[in-house]
């Protein structure tokens, strides 16, 4: 049985010209794998990992033919079933940690929160926490748990929001763009814990990025997103193969380091593609 | 195609159409808003009971009889909200009072908010030492609280409605300024004041045409939120016998009257104060209705 | 980057930022002393002739006019007046004969205390309210907080005070009318402080504890509508901005519960620029006093300046005025000194 299955998910908001449609017909399932999601800004990647966690912003409104997670129906779960599962079975690593941390409050306590309103005893949250934090490759753990999010540089910041997520040890972890912020020998080590994650403790990993390259060499599959919609889904290895001629533009695009690339590629749209 | 179609057409044809759409649009959005309308009414009932007073009201506003009709109580006959010490109708006066309030708030205006342009556009236009004396001075003024330093002004000047109205008008301009000199700095610098600048035409003349009437909505809108408050303040000044003197029919100055016989003829303080309660709703509603419509930050 | 870097920072921010305040404080109070001046100046009762009654003879009339000052120059009528300010000599009043600086000392804890109930009363209900409404914007409760507020803003506050002496004093019978205590309570207890609620707390007399809270309680509860009307409003549209903030949906993500995001998470953010709202509204309050406490016969600062003012006494009027401009003034400063305090504390801006 997979861990999550998704059938048809969209996602609504509505405007003062009628509803747009940011997620349209999303369908896939997750097993304890890592499954990469690509595509353009605004193609609606971060909207799908929110709606999973039932957490699209008002006014907008989320439905799916199907949206279970461990074998139990998501859709009409009430708050309280919601937050028994958020934070303790599945997490998502924000977007943009420079807004995404409550400016007024130490990271640390931020970070204890995640497992003290699952019950975890004070002084057990304060371990676990500096021990996540340290994990994360953060030399000082003591003093980013005592600092504030403004103090913090943006790459110690993702990591900490990475901390925060992982710390409660979710059974799901959606990660947007988790390391654009981070320098490469830090990606690779905060890569390698969330690896660890789904090969030791059979975690399932939706890992969403800009970075195509990235993308196809940490994940087992990958969802090519255009415009709300699925236009491709491939096994990371087979990437090169890829069919569609927005993925292809997008590989065209990719920056080599050997190589002349003048003029500057270009990615051509075509509408039928959003239909 | 009807008049609507041509005002919510998505390509007007000429900037005259587009403008006008655009306040349609507004006017609907605000039509929606139920609490705004019924502001709206309020205001609109005002202006039409002034206007028409002399028709409107059963009596003489300003002499009862003392012997027959003194301090009868609401729904008395032919007097529907009762009498005062005086014997003179209340609803009478409350009528002929509608147009000392309406033509307070519109003296006000009239005074204060071309101060309050001509300080604000000038500071922002000139800039410089210029700026920083003008928006000294509005700051000292700002840190008055109004209410005390119209209070100290009537003290001097004198009571009296046209020293109310002095008073009142001292103490509004202010926010109004502000306003104007951040609105000024945004067009300041834009092409074509440099361009009228570049004709040779003289910093009076730019300020006057082309700076004023692109603060005007703004400022507009600010002026309404406060009319209320004008209306509020006048008011207090009246109950203090420092606004409209006796036997004026102003609605502060009668709660003040009527105050000796709160216990056994309540009526004649409390419907005045009615009356006032009323009118600065419906500004409030309207002004409110009108910050909802025209902020695009808070439209949802 | 290090902690202790950063903290020199912000001190250095701080400091700045209490200078520049200071330097503002400075030259609207110089103004303030202008404006008061010059409406002494012109006020169409001659100062002269309160001193010396009309009935005085020319040269005992130019005596008087020299004693005042009043052949020097404006300029140095200011001068001569600001250094008196100074010292804290007002002049005398007419009405008391007392100096007005001991007039002022005498009637403010009645006013500071009713403005301290009104404004606990206001935030207290306030705050809830405007998060109320924020948590169900556009929901009929936003729209019943939104009116509440409303009617707080378009009642006047004179006529409020005169229906509620009505209804609850002398119908119901439920709170003591005007004044501040009961004469029958008057001697249990010795006014140290002024402030007759800790004093009659302090010195044990609950019977005149009690009868102060029953006069006190209906001009702080109107007073305090008022500032409620602005504070929730504040409220809901701070509680608002902060609800809509990503750190919200990281808190959610955490499966924080709904009520330690309000009030642990957002609440923290938006009492930044709460605590300058409220400290606005506490400088409000002694406007709304004034006509407040004509009507509860309150012996405060407004009770005092409103006499002053129908009995034409234009040294206390001014004084009183100015008094009330530099604690507006003063007010103001706090908060803004606060506001970069809270904010510097945590965030950068
Ligand atoms: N609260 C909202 N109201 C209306 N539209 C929204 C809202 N949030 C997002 N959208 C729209 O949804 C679409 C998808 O947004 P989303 O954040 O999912 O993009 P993304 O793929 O994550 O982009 P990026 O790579 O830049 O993060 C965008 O077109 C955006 O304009
Ligand atoms: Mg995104």
């Amino acid at each position: 049985m997979s861990l999550l299955e998704v059938e048809n998910l969209r996602v609504t908001f509505p405007t003062r010209h009628g509803p747009s449609e940011v997620v349209r017909g999303v369908s896939f399932t997750l097993g304890r794998e890592r499954l990469g999601i690509v595509g353009e800004s605004g193609s609606g990647k971060s909207q799908t990992g929110r709606a999973l966690l039932g957490l699209t912003p008002p006014p907008g409104k989320a439905t799916a033919d199907r949206l279970s997670f461990d074998g139990s129906d998501l859709r009409g779960l009430s708050a309280r079933e919601w937050r028994s599962l958020r934070g303790q079975r599945m997490s998502m690593v924000m977007q943009d940690p420079k807004f995404s941390l409550n400016p007024v409050m130490p990271v640390g306590k931020q970070l204890m929160e995640a497992l003290r309103t699952h019950g975890t005893p004070r002084a057990q949250a304060k371990r676990a926490s500096l021990d996540m934090l340290e994990a994360v490759q953060i030399r000082d753990p003591e003093r980013v748990f005592r600092a504030y999010p403004h103090e913090l540089s943006g790459g110690m910041g993702q990591r900490a929001m990475i901390a925060m997520m992982l710390v409660s040890e979710p059974d799901l972890l959606i990660a947007d763009e988790p390391t654009s912020a981070l320098d490469v020998t830090i990606q690779i080590e905060v890569l390698r814990i969330l690896d660890r994650l789904v090969t030791d403790r059979g975690m399932g990993l939706i890992f969403i990025s800009h970075d195509l390259r990235l993308v196809s060499s940490f994940c087992d599959r990958v969802l090519v997103m255009y415009a709300g919609r699925v236009v491709e889904e491939l096994r990371a290895s087979e990437l090169h193969a890829a069919q569609h001629p927005y993925t292809r533009g997008l590989l065209n695009c990719l920056p080599q380091i050997d190589g002349d690339r003048r003029p500057l590629p270009t990615l051509d749209r075509d509408a039928a593609w959003a239909e | 195609m009807t008049t609507r179609e041509w005002l919510l057409s998505d390509n007007p044809v000429s900037r005259r159409q587009a403008r006008l759409g655009q306040s349609y649009r507004t006017w609907l959005d605000f039509r929606r808003n139920g609490l705004a309308m019924f502001g709206l009414a309020i205001v609109l009932v005002l202006v039409l009971v002034a206007i028409f007073a002399p028709w409107l009201a059963p009596h003489d506003p300003l002499i009862g009889d003392l012997r027959t009709t003194r301090l009868l109580p609401p729904l008395s006959e032919g007097h529907l909200l009762g009498t005062d010490d005086q014997g003179r109708d209340i609803l009478s006066r409350l009528i002929w009072g509608s147009r000392i309030t309406l033509a307070v708030v519109a003296l006000v205006v009239v005074i204060a908010t071309p101060v309050g342009l001509l300080v604000g556009t000038t500071a922002g236009y000139f800039g410089g030492w210029v700026d920083t004396v003008l928006m000294r001075f509005t700051d000292v003024v700002l840190a008055f609280p109004k209410l005390i330093l119209a209070l100290a002004f009537v003290a001097a000047l004198g009571p009296g409605i046209e020293n109310a109205i002095i008073a009142i008008s001292i103490t509004a301009w202010p926010p109004y300024a502000r306003l104007a000199r951040a609105e000024t700095l945004t067009i300041r610098n834009s092409d074509f004041i440099a361009a009228t600048k570049l004709q040779g035409a003289r910093p009076a003349r730019i300020i006057w045409k082309h700076v004023v009437p692109l603060c005007m909505s703004s400022v507009i809108i600010r002026v309404t939120l406060d009319m209320a408050g004008i209306i509020l303040t006048a008011a207090g000044l009246g109950f203090l016998g420092l606004g409209a003197q006796p036997p004026q029919p102003e609605w502060g100055a009668m709660i003040a009257g009527g105050r000796n016989f709160l216990v056994d003829q309540w009526w004649v303080a409390t419907m005045p104060g009615l009356a006032i309660f009323i009118v600065s709703l419906g500004f409030n509603l309207l002004g409110d209705g009108l910050r909802d419509v025209l902020d695009p930050r808070r439209r949802t | 980057m290090t902690t202790r870097t950063n903290r020199g920072r912000r001190g250095a921010l701080w400091i700045r930022k209490a200078a520049s305040v200071t330097g503002t404080v400075a030259v609207t109070f110089l103004g303030l002393l202008i404006v008061t001046f010059l409406i002494g100046r012109v006020v169409p009762v001659d100062p002269v002739l309160s001193v010396v009654g009309d009935r005085a003879t020319q040269a005992q009339y130019d005596a008087a006019y020299r004693a005042l000052g009043l052949d020097k120059p404006l300029v140095e009528q200011f001068w001569i007046w600001l250094l008196k300010v100074f010292q804290g000599d007002f002049g005398n009043s007419f009405l008391t004969t007392r100096p007005i600086a001991v007039d002022i000392a005498r009637v403010f804890p009645a006013t500071l205390e009713l403005a301290t109930v009104s404004i606990v009363i206001g935030t207290v209900i306030g705050i809830p309210m405007g998060v109320w409404a924020a948590v169900n914007q556009g929901r009929w409760i936003d729209h019943v907080v939104r009116v509440v507020g409303l009617i707080g803003y378009s009642a006047p506050v004179f006529w409020l005070g005169l229906m509620g002496l009505l209804l609850l004093y002398f119908k119901l019978d439920l709170v003591s009318g005007p004044g501040r205590v009961d004469i029958t309570y008057e001697y249990d207890f010795t006014p140290k402080t002024g402030l007759f609620l800790i004093d009659t707390a302090m010195q044990g007399a609950w019977g005149a504890f009690g009868n102060v809270v029953s006069h006190i309680i209906l001009p702080a509860s109107l007073l305090g509508y008022l500032s409620l009307a602005y504070i929730s409003r504040m409220t809901r549209s701070f509680m608002l901005n902060e609800l809509s903030q990503e750190y919200i949906t990281t808190a959610r993500v955490k499966g924080v519960p709904e009520w330690r995001i309000i009030w642990v998470q957002a609440m923290r953010n938006a009492a930044v620029p709460l605590v300058t709202v409220i400290a606005l509204s506490y400088a409000n309050l002694l406007e709304g006093s004034v006509l407040t406490e004509t009507v509860f016969a309150w012996p405060g600062l407004g009770l005092y300046l409103t006499n002053s003012l129908q009995n034409a006494d234009m040294n206390a009027v001014l004084g009183g005025t100015l008094v009330i401009g530099a604690i507006f003034v003063g007010l103001n400063m706090v908060s803004d000194l606060l506001y970069t305090l809270l904010d510097a504390r945590t965030r950068k801006r």
